[in-house]
């Protein structure tokens, strides 16, 4: 799959988080920490995933499509986790070493 | 019996299941994760360890390995398959059972002589043991902590598919003798059939004297007579 032809580059940034009924002890102990920093008004802290995608797709709504999938199938577990995707057009440079 | 003992780019616990295996007088055999064909064996290992890094979440990676078809396969038609630690979280994202493990609460990785106990001995894999033996086994793991939905922790319950639980020497359960933070203390849980067992604990590693224990041989000695 090119840059050529019909397809357009996308990023799509991924934020997979813990399900609100999951057990988070990351969150809590980055809470406690916050506290210790002085910060005394947090109240919660949810610790969670940041995947970024850079991918090709003839338009937009196939872009979304297939990342929907992709957090279906792989990206988050969902037994526990939820995602939601933020996607742009026309997007940075996708980052070298990848390959 | 001539099992398949898989081992993934990461996986450590595979000779101590092999080992561990033969002492009882078995075939046991190591399979690079590359192959797609089980056919000839009669059960299946899924040992621990840290296949693919943990990348991404324990066992997401591993589950697609060609060889996990043939182990999907080998399940449906009733064999034995057994995954302890990163084997249990493998099976999990594979479907094969349900739930999840997740960090442990304390943030800490455990290693340590563990207490369980079997919930029941009518199954192919704890026949060798009594319903309330106490077992202790080692536990070695980072993200043991079970989790799954309410409605199919019920089903679980209901349907006696969690085999062990966290206990102490007496085979009471507490907050402080679970080590993880697993939902109902649940340590290993069965498939709907019986026949696709996942446990965090590591028989392998209860397997000789010289380890310091030999409690793991109930298991292997169960397979064997269930489905030898």
């Amino acid at each position: 799959m090119g840059s050529s032809g019909s397809f357009k580059s996308f990023k799509a940034d991924v934020y997979v988080t813990l399900k609100r009924t999951v057990n988070d002890p990351q969150g809590l102990t980055i809470r406690g920490g916050l506290h210790a920093l002085g910060f005394e008004s947090v109240r919660a802290v949810r610790a969670g995933k940041f995947v970024e995608v850079w991918l090709e797709a003839e338009d937009e709504a196939e872009a979304r499509r297939w990342v929907a999938e992709m957090g279906d199938q792989l990206l988050a577990n969902p037994v526990i986790e939820d995602f939601r995707v933020e996607l742009r057009a026309d997007a940075e440079e996708a980052p070298g070493g990848g390959e | 019996m001539r099992f398949a003992v898989v081992a993934f780019p990461g996986t450590w616990s595979d000779w101590d299941c092999i080992h561990a295996l033969r002492d009882l007088g078995q075939q046991a055999e190591r399979v690079w994760h590359r192959e797609s064909d089980l056919d000839g064996y009669d059960g299946v290992i899924l040992p621990g360890g840290f296949s693919y890094g943990d990348h991404l979440r324990c066992g997401a990676i591993a589950r697609f390995s060609p060889v996990m078809q043939a182990v999907s396969r080998l399940a449906e038609r009733g064999r034995p398959v057994f995954g302890s630690c990163n084997g249990f979280q493998i099976l999990c994202e594979a479907g094969l059972l349900p739930g999840a493990l997740l960090r442990n609460h304390s943030l800490q990785f455990r290693c340590q002589p563990q207490y369980v106990r079997v919930e029941r001995a009518d199954n192919g894999f704890t026949a060798a043991c009594e319903g309330g033996q106490v077992l202790q086994l080692p536990i070695s793991h980072g993200e043991g902590a079970y989790h799954a939905a309410p409605d199919v922790l019920r089903e679980l319950e209901e349907t006696g598919r969690i085999l062990f639980r966290y206990c102490d020497e007496t085979g009471a359960l507490s907050d402080d003798a679970n080590p993880n933070g697993s939902l109902h203390d649940i340590a290993g849980v069965l498939n709907a059939q019986g026949n696709v067992l996942g446990m965090m604990p590591h028989p392998e590693r209860a397997s000789d004297p010289l380890l310091g224990g030999t409690d793991g041989n109930l298991l292997w000695r169960s397979i064997i007579e269930r489905w030898g």
